[in-house]
């Protein structure tokens, strides 16, 4: 293994990260701060409690997934596809790396900035609401691999991309509405029996369910399925990095 | 010597069936600098693309210190650096960050008084902290040098390295040459710029349509293939060439003031004497004489319109 160059990766991206900080850390403290406010207050004065979780703490752990994975996804696949798009992607097919060791420095960078913008809304969040944490251990399991298969998703998606709608378009036509429908801001019991149903076909209730079972000890589904889900999904991703680099597909000519 | 890069019947097909290489066999020995010349397209990038593995072969085998580039690909590409025809660079990273990136991908530990030397020899080290958008086309030419030089490479490829610079820079990069020549580097270097590899190179390859028409000893094939003329300026203006002078092969020059020789350097008589004694003995009086070597140049416009025709 060359860990000097899966290091000099890493610190190359987190680097792009340092650049934009104040923005980096900011901007989850803005939308996490409006969110409560329109979802905790305004929303929230009228729902009050769900399954004997205040509304305001109920919506935490959908929030930070929710900034996760589309953090997540956006950094590997922007990392990835801003040095296929200006042609700097050259030398890292010169280089002496695997193509193993090229995903670890994109996407343990991209999973690093997701997980950090994920601990700030949880931090952020503490001072709207109280928040307890039941299963410590399955909180950072779930968050650790969400940041992970989503920023694998990201580095597929930048790979797969040509332009930068493309980029846009997967984490914006079907990542964002996947999180919104899949419980992040509601329990699915509190949905009509048949979408209850059809909310089932959604990967993401199963991520948030877990997440959010950690810290309150309720889920919609049984935890077991969440943490199958997870990490098929993260086995899947793996699969299918493991095949582009095997073929070389969209990389080389 | 054994070959530090050897090349064996390299082979690419794009996949729209585009034949970029054909069975293009070289080897290089450990310290010269090899000229690939070549018009457009004629696959000169990518005959480095595939051997740097930025693209794949489609049949035919590399190596570079005798590890084969796709079994060995780590310890063969460890040895290369690259500086490729497109100036490609992060804009918004600074110099020094970009240049340590190439020097840990390359598995190198940080070595900051390499980069050092690299950045001052380059004059780049007062820009060390600019960032690349702001930098002029001929400092992101640097730049991508010094990148390719940070891992201290045995072989270097610089593709197109002077096209577009200005002259300054231009000297500057063959002094560069000179002095990584002297480290023992090996270097091959594409160019359009005939004057270039007549500069600098030790050999020169001709490279047009995918096909490696030759590879020689620079001298040597200015030896070989060149020409002399001597063009001998006569006082009065004629029409024809004289007959007393009908012997040698001449040109009259369309003005009518001088008559050209061609000769071959390498003959045992150049048959110049007996010529300027004939020239005086027709009457002439000589009124200037030049000589005048082919220049790789020509050397090169006769091979690759040979093949065309």
């Amino acid at each position: 293994m060359n860990w000097t160059a899966v290091a000099a990766i890493y610190r190359f991206e987190m680097a792009r990260f340092f650049r934009t900080f104040m923005q980096s850390f900011l901007s989850p403290v803005l939308s996490t701060s409006l969110y409560f406010v329109v979802f905790g207050a305004a929303i929230g004065s009228r729902i009050q409690e769900v399954e004997g979780v205040s509304y305001g703490a109920f919506i935490v752990p959908g929030l930070i997934m929710l900034s996760v994975m589309t953090q997540a996804i956006s950094n590997a696949s922007f990392g990835i596809y801003f040095p296929k798009f200006i042609g700097t992607i050259f030398e890292m097919l010169s280089a002496p790396v695997s193509f193993l060791e090229i995903v670890l420095g994109y996407v343990g960078a991209a999973a690093t900035k997701a997980l950090f913008i994920g601990i700030v809304i949880l931090f952020t969040a503490s001072f709207f609401v109280d928040i307890q944490i039941a299963h410590p251990g399955a909180m950072v399991l779930f968050l650790l691999l969400t940041c992970l298969s989503f920023a694998l998703l990201g580095f597929i998606l930048g790979i797969w991309a040509r332009s930068f709608e493309q980029l846009q378009l997967v984490p914006l036509m079907i990542v964002t509405p996947l999180v919104f429908l899949g419980g992040s801001f509601y329990s699915i019991t509190m949905l009509p029996p048949i979408w209850q149903k059809v909310t089932m076909f959604n990967p993401v209730v199963y991520l948030v369910s877990g997440f959010r079972w950690s810290f309150f000890g309720i889920a919609d589904v049984p935890i077991m399925f969440s943490l199958l889900a997870i990490a098929g999904f993260t086995v899947l991703c793996m699969a299918v990095i493991w095949w582009i680099f095997k073929t070389g597909w969209r990389i080389r000519n | 010597m054994p070959a530090i890069l050897s090349i064996r019947d390299l082979c690419k097909t794009y996949d729209d069936g585009f034949e970029a290489l054909k069975s293009i066999t070289l080897d290089i020995e450990e310290g010269e600098i090899l000229a690939l010349l070549g018009p457009n397209g004629a696959g000169k990038t990518t005959l480095i693309s595939t051997i740097c593995g930025i693209t794949t072969p489609t049949t035919g085998s590399v190596s570079v210190g005798g590890h084969d580039i796709l079994t060995s690909y780590r310890a063969a590409r460890a040895m290369i650096g690259l500086v490729p025809q497109e100036v490609a660079l992060e804009p918004f990273e600074r110099v020094i960050n970009t240049v340590r990136l190439s020097r840990g991908l390359f598995g190198k530990p940080r070595n900051d008084a390499h980069i050092e030397d690299i950045l001052r020899k380059l004059s780049l080290w007062d820009k060390k902290d600019s960032q690349l958008s702001m930098l002029s086309g001929g400092m992101k030419r640097r730049v991508l040098i010094a990148k390719a030089l940070s891992h201290e490479p045995r072989v270097l490829f610089l593709d197109e390295p002077t096209a577009g610079v200005d002259v300054e820079l231009r000297k500057d990069m063959w002094d560069i040459v000179a002095d990584l020549k002297s480290s023992g580097v090996t270097i091959i270097l594409t160019t359009h710029y005939i004057e270039e590899a007549e500069a600098i190179a030790d050999h020169v390859g001709i490279i047009t349509k995918g096909e490696l028409l030759l590879v020689e000893d620079k001298a040597k094939l200015m030896a070989q293939l060149g020409q002399k003329q001597i063009e001998v300026q006569v006082s009065e203006v004629i029409t024809s060439v004289p007959d007393a002078l009908q012997d040698h092969a001449l040109e009259l020059t369309p003005s009518g003031e001088a008559l050209i020789y061609t000769y071959d350097t390498r003959a045992e008589r150049t048959g110049i004497t007996k010529l300027l004694n004939d020239i005086a003995a027709a009457g002439l009086i000589l009124r200037d004489v030049q000589t005048r070597q082919s220049s790789l140049e020509d050397i090169f416009v006769g091979l690759v319109s040979g093949e065309k025709s």
